[in-house]
């Protein structure tokens, strides 16, 4: 791009900016040796010398903002989002990984364990189990709170492998929802066992969690059918309680709705100058993402086309040696986000996406309030 | 009977909501103030320091978080004229107006996605 001396700008301003600037501020360029030009320039001010304005205000970002879905499975998906700021994409991002709630296993009664994995490795690996129902559905459970019905899920393990018979290995199927709450009565109830009334347990639930319409066609259980939690040789036996609760992964990821929640730009691979014939079979050979293809141009000439961009990996193998820098120029679209979403399975990922932009949303309102 | 063992060892589980401790300035000058946010990080704060610098009234604005193991974080706002407080809240409104926006855009680009596959699978049928 052909810097433009400030003598040869025109006197009045044209209301943009010259193509070099222009390319820095909405490119990264990913050179052989660094990339430049990574940073945002967020000031409304910052060209106002130049007679541009660089803010996007709300009513350019209605008009200029578009989303499109390239893929979308029950786990994952991935999006094209442009026209956004990396402060706001990346909030986005930051609350799916921390602040999306789901429900997780929080305390594990166990009454039993004679297997050879520890009570503490144990009650950490059911934490970590995905649970499929949906969080919205709950109530966080503060310190104070009994647990009841509205912000507890008990689950129940109880598992023996009898002597005589092989190794078993205990996966997360074994989990018995108890739509009751805990069947484990307290231990200050045991003495004074005369009364007819139901004995108190570790919860406290009004009324049996399936007569409720949301679970009643739709029973809780783990996500997946399949985790390993445990190998039982002969004689040994768990039997235990898990009671799950709903959180953040910021307290703990186990909390987390997403496996990972990433974004990287739009790669722009542009030619600067024809590449031709043996040239530019050595650029297709070079690239491994498979970027480049030949196009056949007259008298069995021969010209590299940049044919899948968004394949591309920045390795940067195409500008390495030789002055291959002055005919490929890698770029980053730094307002064009690649968005992949891999759900743990509470809720759809496009679902939780939704959820993440509401989080942001309550938070600008809370600070909205506090403020007035 | 039944042995207890939570699988993490500190309890906090209740959502912690957003609070304004405080905000330093001087008095005959509202122009200039430092917001500081309990419970709060880069999540809101660089976003709305985003929405901050895109406004013309702005000279400086910008975000700190004094210690990593406080949950606070201070921004600094400075404007050329303007009540600080008006410009954060103007900021914060702009920032929920975008918010909404991209839900309403996500939610139709989901639809319309939806819709194509549905259109393929039946191309495929026939």
């Amino acid at each position: 791009m052909p810097r433009v001396s400030a003598l040869d700008m025109p006197d009045v301003p044209q209301g943009q900016l010259p193509p070099h600037l222009e390319l820095q501020r909405t490119r990264v360029l990913c050179n052989s040796d660094a990339p430049i030009h990574t940073e945002n320039i967020q000031y409304s001010g910052a060209y106002a010398s130049m007679g541009v304005d660089n803010s996007d205000g709300l009513n350019k970002f209605l008009s200029n903002f578009k989303v499109e879905v390239t893929k979308l499975t029950e786990e994952d998906m991935e999006f094209d989002m442009v026209g956004i700021d990396p402060a706001i994409a990346n909030a986005f991002r930051r609350i799916l990984i921390a602040e999306v709630p789901t429900m997780a296993i929080e305390k594990v009664f166990i009454a039993n364990n004679s297997s050879v994995i520890q009570d503490e490795v144990l009650a950490h690996r059911l934490g970590l189990i995905p649970l499929n129902v949906d969080p919205r559905l709950f109530d966080y459970m503060s310190e104070n709170d009994a647990p009841t019905e509205k912000n507890t899920i008990v689950f129940k393990l109880h598992v023996r492998c009898e002597r005589g018979s092989p190794r078993i290995t205990v996966k997360s199927d074994e989990l018995k929802w108890l739509p009751n709450g805990s069947e484990f009565v307290l231990a200050t109830e045991k003495q004074g066992s005369n009364s007819t009334a139901k004995p108190k347990t570790y919860t406290s639930f009004t009324c049996s969690q399936d007569t409720m319409p949301e679970f009643s066609s739709n029973p809780i259980s783990p996500k997946y059918p399949d985790i390993i939690l445990a190998k039982l040789g002969p004689g040994q036996e768990i039997e235990l309680e898990a009671h799950a609760i709903k959180g953040v992964g910021r307290t703990h990821a186990k909390w987390s709705p997403v496996a990972t929640a990433w974004y990287r730009l739009l790669p722009e691979v542009s030619l600067l100058q024809e590449v031709v014939d043996e040239r530019a079979e050595e650029l297709v050979k070079k690239c491994p993402a498979k970027v480049f293809d030949i196009e056949d141009i007259a008298k069995g000439k021969k010209k590299a086309t940049v044919a899948r961009p968004r394949a591309c990996t920045l390795c940067r193998e195409c500008i390495r040696g030789d002055d291959w820098e002055k005919y490929v120029s890698l770029r980053r679209v730094k307002n064009h986000f690649i968005f992949t979403i891999e759900s743990t399975g509470a809720l759809p990922p496009e679902g939780l996406f939704t959820e993440a932009v509401k989080i942001l949303e309550d938070k600008c309102e809370s600070l909205l309030t506090v403020l007035s | 009977m039944a042995m207890m063992m939570s699988s993490r060892h500190c309890f906090k589980v209740k959502w912690k909501s957003l609070t304004l401790l405080m905000e330093h300035g001087i008095h005959a000058d509202h122009s200039a103030a430092t917001f500081s946010i309990e419970n709060e990080d880069h999540t809101l704060a660089n976003a709305v320091r985003f929405t901050l610098n895109q406004d013309p009234r702005i000279s400086f604005t910008g975000y700190s978080i004094p210690h990593p193991s406080d949950a606070r974080v201070n921004i600094r706002v400075q404007t050329t004229g303007d009540p600080a407080r008006d410009v954060l809240k103007d900021a914060c409104q702009n920032l929920m107006g975008m918010c909404q926006h991209v839900r309403d855009t996500f939610d139709k680009a989901v639809v319309d996605f939806k819709r194509s596959k549905v259109v393929d699978a039946m191309d495929v049928e026939h």
